[in-house]
């Protein structure tokens, strides 16, 4: 069973088609890097996968359930998933209302929230923290408490938008370390679009190489770095690819 | 000033009655304004729809609308020919209501409007990936926007509690009767009596400054788990 089956997925932005894809299947317990140039579609492609943005045409299926096809959405399934975006918004409240803010949703008993948010923030480090006020965070800090926001909710796929960009390095291995904890602990599959190769190196199982809303190549990660199968593939990482 | 200070005290009871009725009127008629302009500047903050752009360019436009003007169309309104004459509203403080209603209703909507608008795109789609419903998304951005709208309401309670010339018309400024803080400054000033004015006036910005304190403690507090 795969995770997401999506096939003739089309999306179009004022006249100019952003994503064409005919066929992409991905699994589950995975982690995905998508990459691409900029304009690729790789945000687009997250946001249909979380509902946010609709395609013009085609079908996804989640765990061999229709997730949307033209005039059906799942709005259901997208509670089992979460995304987490380049410039996290934190909540003008807390940082516990913040974390607590999908569970309060969910209607989880207050106990159950409580345990489930200190247990959260002891997981991404941020539990002197607690009560403090998540807009005055730093940017690193604000993605950790973004992340714990998305964990809290234990999604059965993480979704995420470059969460390392604009982070210095150090800030940039903590998140890494909470992803990839996180997938070992509870096999969660993530889903990260990123710009940054050695990321994708470093954490992906497979890369997706989208270029132009096509995908160019899908392949475990050692081969797409080591032998990659489409020219563009190889433009891309040599840094001579044209767009 | 002491001589403000000692007809204030002789007129304790009149005065009262002038400052209650100066907040029933305005604190009405914001109340008012303010259930029927935050749902109207959140759905058109949320929403496109063709038209848009001049609603706003409207909304704005009404937001600089003159007392006088908005008192001279109530006026109309509830006179003895007018549509609503048959309520016999005219030189009530329901006239009052309706006239600072005309007033402070666009500016709520329009800065409610603006606020939500700013926000809406970002943290809708942060509500929503977290599983709100859209209702549930909706609600999160308003109480996201919730300092640009209590700016908002307390711009609009400042320009119902200050305002003269709308009150003044429909209201007619009649003691015991219709008689608000504004009036009775008018008044004052016209029979001479400048420091039975001045001692209105800061009784006036008294009340206001309590109420601006009153509303922005409660919005501090706002907790946003609520959803």
């Amino acid at each position: 069973m795969n995770l997401f089956e999506i096939t003739n997925l089309t999306k179009v932005y004022r006249g100019r088609t952003v994503l064409s894809i005919d066929k992409l299947f991905l699994e589950r317990e995975r982690i995905y890097a998508i990459l691409g140039p900029n304009g690729a579609g790789k945000t687009t492609l997250l946001r249909i996968l979380n509902l946010l943005d609709e395609p013009e045409s085609g079908e996804i299926v989640y765990m061999d359930r229709q997730f949307f096809k033209p005039g059906h959405k799942s709005y259901e399934i997208t509670r089992r998933m979460c995304m987490v975006f380049q410039r996290p918004l934190m909540f003008n409240t807390s940082v516990y209302n913040n974390v607590a803010y999908g569970l309060k949703l969910r209607k989880l008993q207050r106990r159950e929230i409580e345990r489930s948010v200190h247990e959260v923030l002891d997981f991404v480090g941020m539990q002197d923290f607690i009560n403090y006020p998540a807009t005055r965070l730093s940017g690193g800090e604000m993605q950790r408490v973004a992340l714990a926001r998305a964990l809290v909710l234990q999604p059965e796929v993480l979704l995420l938008d470059e969460p390392t960009a604009n982070l210095d390095p150090h800030s940039v291995q903590i998140i890494e370390e909470i992803v990839h904890n996180h997938h070992q602990q509870f096999g969660t599959s993530v889903i990260m679009v990123t710009h940054n190769l050695f990321q994708a190196k470093r954490m992906a199982d497979e890369v997706v190489l989208l270029v132009g809303g096509e995908v160019v190549e899908k392949t475990e990660v050692e081969t797409f770095f080591k032998h990659p199968a489409d020219v563009r593939s190889k433009a891309f990482l040599d840094g001579t690819m044209v767009y | 000033m002491i001589d403000a200070i000692q007809i204030l005290a002789q007129q304790q009871s009149e005065i009262l009655e002038i400052v209650l009725l100066s907040l029933l009127v305005s604190g009405s008629a914001t109340v008012i304004s303010a259930l029927i302009g935050i749902p109207l500047g959140a759905w058109i903050g949320l929403t496109s729809f063709p038209g848009k752009g001049m609603l706003l360019r409207i909304i704005y436009t009404l937001m600089a609308l003159p007392p006088v003007l908005a008192g001279l169309l109530v006026y109309l309104l509830l006179s003895r020919s007018g549509l609503l004459g048959e309520l016999e509203w005219l030189f009530t403080p329901q006239a009052m209501i309706l006239a600072q209603c005309l007033l402070v209703t666009p500016i709520i909507t329009g800065l409610s409007a603006a606020t939500i608008a700013g926000k809406e795109g970002i943290i809708y789609d942060h509500a929503r990936s977290l599983g709100a419903t859209r209702g549930q998304a909706v609600w999160t951005v308003i109480m996201e926007s919730r300092t640009g709208i209590i700016a908002g309401i307390m711009t609009g309670f400042g320009r119902a509690f200050a305002e003269v010339g709308a009150v003044m018309l429909v209201g007619g400024n009649i003691r015991h009767s219709t008689r608000v803080l504004t009036t009775a400054i008018i008044l004052e000033t016209r029979q001479g009596n400048f420091a039975m004015g001045v001692a209105l006036g800061i009784i006036l910005l008294i009340l206001s400054f309590i109420v601006s304190s009153i509303v922005l403690m409660n919005a501090k507090d706002f907790d946003l788990g609520e959803v």
